[in-house]
């Protein structure tokens, strides 16, 4: 099942002819891509990179100013600025990639067979999104974890549930335009089977808005966390998750106003990136112009 | 008209029940057994089997719903066990701080918003329009936790105009009541304006192309005219939704704005009950908010429909 090999030819053919026309990505583009793979790199290596504990607290050198014994300073219990932010982008990135995934599997199936198969199941599943997008997913999120535990797992695991009625409508949506076209008829009249439609025709034109909102999804998951870790019912400390570090700085915002704004700006920067290069693979795919 | 609000109406039912069946289960199916949390370090197995009778805890869980939902539509959705107020009554307290803010910032937001979008329109793909479209895509990048810090760094921290936190009822002290809300509302608006100026400028742009323009435009009206008094009523009917959805929305979402400068609304009666894990509490605020959405966005559909004939009679 090549569900992802969105290369195919005809596959490309099928999702808009009208849209062939080249789109240039960009510079924008290139730059939000390689700050991904940088942050990307930087979260796999950051055990074996040249760098100070995350954890170990210097007393002694509380809110130190950049040295070269901390390239970045200290926090403000003297623990290592740097690597407390590349350890963090490993949290970011690991709830931030593994959540999505749940949401674009469950979501993804569910819209792709509602979008299909339509009629009574289309109408619950319908319905079931309307309801689960009438609670604020913040709040639950909030109340969730808060009762199952505040570990890495919970977090992806709640955070992933929360995204699936949003994947359900973009993939439902996806397949409702393209389960009229010639070419499933044409499929249907060769005698394919529901699942072969489904999985051989469908899937590969529905991934490609589904990885488009896949990537949007990673942003605010991103953020998701990191609000939830600033409250304190994130991940929980000493672990330098970047919404911590942006909360414990606040503390210190009069005296050291960096220790709240690197994290930040390195959470807004991944979370720009990720939404560019998110944006412009919907682009692709969505003929309206620049659509919030 | 009338049978379209019953159309709504019928299908309102249906989607409130199931928000009550998903608060109910949200919080009795999850880990934690609201007897030993209200027993505390006095929980013996005999204490705990005993006040599980008596609250009702050791019947099924459907009888448990049934009774939940009928003391719900009598309007007694229980009370705090630790603190003894009913949650009603916590709710009402703390619901004109959360109004008040929400208030505030959708009025800032559309005083932004809505000059902006008309700049934009006039001259689509002009230099302010894309500009103003690369600082909206940028927006979404910054969540709200960001833009307090930032807000309180520059007002309150550098340039001490404003109060970093706290809270002055208005009855006690308007100005300093104002003071306190002027940041938490700048930051949620900060997050509002945006989606308002981009739904606006789409639908105005679209407007600028009708007929009825050019002929205004052919009888010579100022073009100030032809904006806010032929264009912008009939382009306003999106704005008008996002308004109202943003509102039932804010009800709830704005816990974290609310966290930041401790302002007692609703979102911080809610984080306050996770943080004490006051079950009832947290259900009860739940379901308020999913509820409140749900009928916002039904009195949403239905303004809509006077706004616009073509919805109530099914032809949009």
């Amino acid at each position: 099942m090549d569900a992802l090999d969105i290369a195919d030819p005809i596959a490309a053919e099928d999702i808009a002819p009208v849209q062939r026309r080249r789109r240039r990505v960009g510079f924008g583009f290139a730059l939000a891509a390689g700050w991904i793979v940088f942050v990307l790199l930087l979260a796999i290596f950051a055990n074996v990179l040249p760098i100070q504990s995350p954890t170990d607290a210097d007393f002694l050198a509380k809110r130190a100013p950049p040295s070269a014994e901390h390239w970045l300073g200290t926090d403000n219990l003297g623990r290592d600025e740097l690597s407390r932010l590349i350890h963090g982008a490993r949290i970011s990135l690991t709830v931030g990639l593994c959540a999505p995934v749940i949401g674009v599997i469950a979501g993804g199936l569910l819209g792709l067979l509602a979008g299909y198969f339509r009629g009574r199941f289309e109408a619950l599943v319908v319905g079931g999104v309307d309801v689960l997008l009438a609670f604020p997913p913040l709040v639950l999120a909030l109340a969730v974890t808060a009762y199952l535990g505040q570990t890495i797992p919970n977090l992806v695991m709640v955070l992933g549930v929360l995204g699936i009625p949003a994947f359900t409508r973009v993939a439902r949506a996806a397949t409702l335009s393209l389960a009229q076209r010639e070419f499933v008829v044409a499929a249907r009249t060769l005698g394919a089977t529901h699942a072969r439609i489904l999985f051989r025709e469908l899937l590969p034109n529905v991934a490609l808005p589904l990885i488009a909102f896949f990537l949007l999804a990673v942003a605010v998951t991103i953020v998701v966390e990191g609000a939830l870790s600033f409250l304190g019912l994130g991940v929980p400390p000493p672990a330098p998750s970047w919404g911590i570090m942006i909360g414990e700085g606040r503390e210190s915002l009069d005296i050291a106003p960096r220790l709240a704004f690197m994290p930040a700006a390195a959470m807004f920067l991944t979370v720009l990136a990720f939404n560019m290069v998110g944006d412009s693979l919907r682009a692709l795919t969505d003929p309206r112009p620049g659509a919030l | 008209m009338l049978g379209f609000v019953g159309k709504r109406l019928l299908h309102l039912i249906p989607v409130l029940l199931a928000v009550t069946v998903l608060t109910f289960l949200i919080a009795s199916l999850l880990p934690g057994d609201l007897a030993y949390v209200m027993l505390g370090d006095q929980a013996t197995p005999e204490k705990v089997a005993a006040l599980r009778h008596t609250m009702g805890l050791d019947l099924p869980i459907w009888q448990r719903y049934l009774h939940w939902l009928s003391d719900v539509l009598r309007g007694d959705l229980g009370r705090s066990f630790r603190t003894g107020e009913t949650v009603l009554g916590a709710i009402s307290a703390r619901l004109p701080v959360s109004l008040q803010l929400m208030v505030m910032a959708e009025v800032i937001g559309l005083a932004v918003g809505i000059p902006l979008a008309i700049c934009c329109a006039v001259r689509p793909g002009g230099r302010l329009d894309r500009a103003l479209t690369a600082v909206a895509f940028g927006k979404l990048s910054l969540p709200s936790f960001m833009v307090a810090i930032l807000l309180i760094y520059v007002f309150a921290v550098q340039l001490h105009w404003l109060p970093a936190t706290g809270y002055v009822p208005l009855t006690e002290d308007p100005l300093g009541n104002l003071r306190c809300f002027v940041l938490p509302a700048l930051t949620l608006a900060f997050g509002e304006w945006p989606v308002l100026m981009r739904v606006l400028r789409s639908d105005m742009i679209a407007t600028l192309q009708e007929d009825y323009i050019a002929m205004a435009r052919a009888k010579g009206l100022r073009p100030a005219r032809i904006l806010l008094v032929h264009a912008l009523k009939p382009s306003s009917l999106t704005l008008v939704t996002v308004t109202g959805i943003n509102i039932g929305r804010l009800i709830g979402g704005a816990l974290i704005v609310e966290t930041i400068f401790a302002l007692p609304g609703i979102g911080r009666l809610l984080v306050g009950a996770i943080y004490a894990r006051d079950f009832i509490i947290l259900q009860g605020v739940v379901l308020f908010v999913a509820a409140g959405f749900v009928v916002v966005n039904f009195i949403v559909d239905m303004l809509y429909a006077v706004l616009d004939p073509r919805i109530r009679h099914g032809r949009a």
